[in-house]
């Protein structure tokens, strides 16, 4: 068991909260780097989508875990970023700007869907976002002198100050150190009063205001920066992809990020990696376990019927997500053998209508 | 000029009238209370006076400027509140709760922010130690780092307390403070109120049920009934109008 | 030019009566448990696959179907509150929304790929009104939602089984006190809600087909929801009609493709306007 006695404000503060947490983030970092050398070309595609959907993952985790504003539609930024990567690159613009103007359109669109979403809650919140994705999706496909609509779009090897990143290597790399920046610039926001304000919102939006909180800079700051990040995660997809066209970017891709936030565990940073990573191996998952299922049940459309019936068994019984069970599982081993199976469980409350007519 | 002024403030919701052509001032310095039955429009004040939602008639002043535009507005005026059912950030630690009560002392943006540039940091821990002094006032230390949706209701009143004072105010508005404590609690509640009244020079602006809390702090009283005004003065005059009896108690036989 | 428009306008309510349809499930399981299910559209695609068998395979005429559709639909409504939202029973209602949001994916593969149509009795028959035409089945459709709707109305505001899902949805401690049922009566709106989706999966079948895209329909269902404002049953139902109508009339006037999106450029229209719907109740906490 670890007791921590803080003498320092900066201890309060900083990244790691202690020597212990230094040692096993550095064993995976080094772990990470050197993933190429040990791990086979399959794996390594694997853990790029890993990287690819963590940064979408923290977008949303942003906005919907620690703003608590809903969105099923962020399909629609991870669109627009990697609709802005494949139109700049084709028009022969530097990566670093292509990425960048991504990364900002990206935000742009953010602000148009936070502006008008400042007034709505709760399921208006959820189906206007929808509808938001389904009209890009839309626009997308229309527009084809633009975008080529069904035909979709080509994209070539990124290319950074003359370097081409052809290979799988180079192409990890760069996502694993998007995503670490990504990662820190998160936390970063999150320990200091932009990232307290977004807290505030999600728990109370009356208290929020009366400390002095501008609701609307705050909702509208949120979109901004988790659509960047999507954004940004949205141009890694489309080179990792190689090929990207409107129906990649649907309804079915909005409720795969959702289910990212949930699954890896609301409220944590961690729960986004881990959601991502779930996410991509589930698939691996189901084809293995195909061999086993017996042939009487239907083998198509059998991955949807399980990434169904896991996101309904874990909000039934894991609600904390995979983070939450990692939780527990070191609380456990923290405080063994006093851990008490009620540590994390949740309150059952009576419904109470906040509507007024 | 008086350093807090209400005039002629009025409400209707629908039909209903909630408040109806209330005035009052409150001297700098001084702890003013409210008292009424339930439903004479007390919270219904401190929510216009913190324009939740805009009054129908009426003005506010704080020291001699009118309070106009949304919530937000109202807290950098230095005005802060406390909520009668308590409404604090349930998943946030009480810590986190008070830090961003310093949010109108912030000075760092988000690109700064991002970056975590060494003025964040030396922001962060100029915020901590104000808030310390709180905690200190408040002796919240030993729940710190507690989550606030495990802790009993006499403490999240204290935390209540405790994030309106980090927002360094000059006037305060306490709704029902000492609702739900029991009579040790109650004590300490009126010893912090008189230490906010002389100690940290906050003026206090009050709505109470208990009577023997009202008479030990306040200077002023101000009564209230059905949304009018029905008497005003120092805590014993007001208590032996007989309006206020008759409100409180009924009418004679 | 007129008659084309109301032909339109008279195609458009037809189809709007279905999005009423599986919106009025949404808006009852809302009233009743303050939550969304997601996966309405998809107990409307139900229905309808049930109605076929009991048509086809059963062989059974038209009403007969109907009326089995709606009992075995709403039976599959209380089992899947049984199963699936009893045990997150008191949880934040964001928790049973995503389980509904799980059952969409679930549904999605179905019963394969195929279309099938249903067989009415109504026949090829129509009805000329003003230069317009509408068919017989649409003409069905329209009264039968009219009727229904009534009859919802009624529930809502004089049945005491009604009253006490309105008490369930307010304030369940106070509805537990009063000696309400609550669990039960929870078991009871989904019931319905799903016997009402299934009805709407008939009516739909002969001018859409039966196929396992309709739960798509379904999902315009929600703008429909949201435009009446939620929580509102006339609002369904308006809000289902005026999504019908523009639909319709976009196919026509507007390029191609707006079709598609009409109703969601409609939904997010109102909501710049009017955040709750229109007949909404507006969320808002009192402090």
């Amino acid at each position: 068991m670890r007791f921590i006695f803080k003498t320092d404000y900066n201890q309060d503060i900083r990244l790691f909260q202690h020597g212990g947490q230094v040692f096993w983030y550095g064993v995976l970092g080094l772990l990470l780097l050197a993933a190429p050398y040990l791990v086979s070309g399959y794996v390594l595609s694997q853990l790029q989508f890993i990287c690819i959907y963590s940064i979408v993952g923290l977008g949303l985790m942003l906005l919907t875990g620690y703003t608590g504003q809903i969105s099923l539609g962020h399909a629609a930024f991870l669109a627009v970023g990697a609709y802005t990567e494949a139109l700049l690159q084709a028009a022969g613009m530097p990566f670093i700007v292509s990425l960048t103007s991504a990364a900002l359109l990206s935000a742009a669109v953010g602000v148009i869907v936070g502006l008008p979403a400042l007034r709505l809650k709760g399921i208006y919140l959820a189906i206007a976002t929808l509808a938001f994705n389904v009209i890009v999706e839309e626009i997308i496909t229309r527009w084809e002198s633009l975008t080529g609509g069904n035909s979709g779009k080509l994209l070539k090897a990124i290319e950074i100050f003359g370097f081409r990143l052809s290979s799988p290597e180079s192409f990890y790399y760069l996502c694993l150190g998007l995503t670490v920046v990504a990662v820190l610039a998160l936390i970063n926001l999150l320990r200091s009063p932009t990232g307290r304000a977004f807290v505030a919102i999600r728990d109370s939006e009356v208290s929020a205001s009366c400390m002095g909180i501008n609701l609307a800079y705050y909702k509208t700051v949120s979109f901004a920066v988790s659509a960047a990040l999507t954004g940004v995660g949205g141009a890694l997809y489309a080179h990792k992809v190689g090929f990207i066209s409107p129906e990649q970017f649907t309804l079915i891709q909005s409720i795969e990020l959702v289910t990212i936030v949930i699954i890896g565990g609301v409220g944590s940073l961690h729960g986004a990696v881990l959601g991502a990573a779930f996410i991509i191996m589930l698939p691996q998952g189901i084809s293995i376990a195909k061999d086993w299922v017996p042939d009487a049940i239907p083998q198509a459309g059998l991955q949807s019927v399980v990434f169904g019936l896991i996101l309904i068994a874990f909000i039934i019984f894991e609600p904390y997500g995979l983070y939450g069970r990692w939780l527990k599982v070191r609380t456990y081993f923290d405080v063994f053998p006093f851990y008490r199976r009620g540590t994390f469980r949740r309150q059952r409350s009576y419904l109470r209508s906040e509507r007024l007519r | 000029m008086s350093f807090f002024a209400v005039e002629n403030l009025g409400v209707r919701f629908g039909g209903v009238i909630a408040v109806d052509g209330v005035s009052f001032s409150v001297e700098q310095g001084e702890v003013y209370t409210i008292i009424g039955p339930n439903g004479a429009g007390k919270t219904t004040i401190f929510n216009l006076i913190g324009l939740i939602y805009p009054p129908t008639s009426g003005r506010i002043t704080l020291e001699g400027q009118e309070i106009t535009g949304a919530p937000h507005h109202v807290a950098q005026r230095g005005i802060a509140r406390t909520f009668q059912n308590i409404e604090l950030f349930e998943h946030a630690t009480v810590l986190q709760n008070l830090l961003i009560g310093r949010h109108r002392h912030r000075t760092t943006n988000l690109a700064k922010e991002l970056l975590f540039l060494p003025s964040v940091r030396r922001a962060e821990i100029a915020q901590r130690e104000a808030v310390e002094r709180v905690i200190d006032l408040l002796d919240l230390a030993h729940h710190r780092d507690s989550l606030v949706a495990g802790l009993p209701y006499g403490v999240r009143k204290v935390i209540e307390l405790g994030r309106a004072l980090a927002t360094e105010p000059k006037l305060v508005l306490l709704d029902e403070p000492s609702s739900g404590l029991n009579p040790d609690e109650t004590d300490d509640m009126a010893f912090w109120i008189e230490d906010i009244k002389k100690e940290l020079g906050i003026t206090v602006l009050m709505v109470e049920h208990d009577m023997n809390l009202v008479s030990r702090v306040s200077d002023r009283v101000l009564a209230l009934n059905e949304g009018c005004v029905i008497a005003e003065g120092t805590p014993t005059q007001v208590q032996q109008h007989p309006a206020v009896i008759e409100a409180y108690l009924g009418g004679g036989e | 030019m007129f008659s084309q428009f109301l032909q339109l306008t008279l195609a458009g309510i037809a189809q709007g009566c279905v999005y009423a349809l599986v919106a009025l499930g949404f808006v009852l399981i809302y009233k009743a448990t303050e939550t969304v299910n997601f996966a309405q559209g998809d107990l409307m695609m139900l229905g309808a696959f049930f109605g076929l068998t009991a048509s086809t395979v059963l062989g059974w005429p038209y009403w007969a179907t109907i009326l089995f559709a709606i009992v075995v639909m709403a039976a599959v409504g209380m089992l899947i509150e049984r199963i699936v939202i009893r045990p997150v029973l008191g949880y934040p209602t964001f928790t049973v929304v995503m389980i509904t949001i799980g059952g969409i994916v679930t549904m999605v593969p179905g019963w394969g790929t195929e279309t099938y149509s249903l067989k009415t009795p109504f026949g090829d028959s129509v009805l000329h009104i003003g230069g317009a035409v509408l068919a017989a089945e649409q003409l069905a459709t329209i009264t039968l939602t009219a009727a229904l709707c009534l009859a919802l109305y009624l529930f809502f505001r004089f049945a005491k089984l009604g009253v006490a899902m309105q008490a369930t949805s307010q304030n369940q401690l106070a509805a537990y006190y009063m000696g309400i049922p609550v669990q039960r009566v929870n078991m009871l709106i989904w019931g319905l809600a799903a016997g009402v989706a299934a009805f709407g999966g008939i009516l739909l079948a002969p001018v859409a087909f039966v196929h396992s895209n309709m739960g798509f329909i379904g999902l315009k269902a929600f703008p429909a929801a949201v435009v009446g404002g939620f929580g509102s049953v006339p609002g369904a139902v308006v809000g289902g009609l005026i999504i019908g109508v523009v639909e319709a009339l976009a196919g026509f006037y507007l390029p191609e493709g707006f079709k598609d999106v009409a109703a969601y450029v409609v939904v997010l229209v109102v909501l710049l306007f009017m955040p709750s719907g229109i007949f909404g109740e507006t969320i808002r906490k009192k402090v």
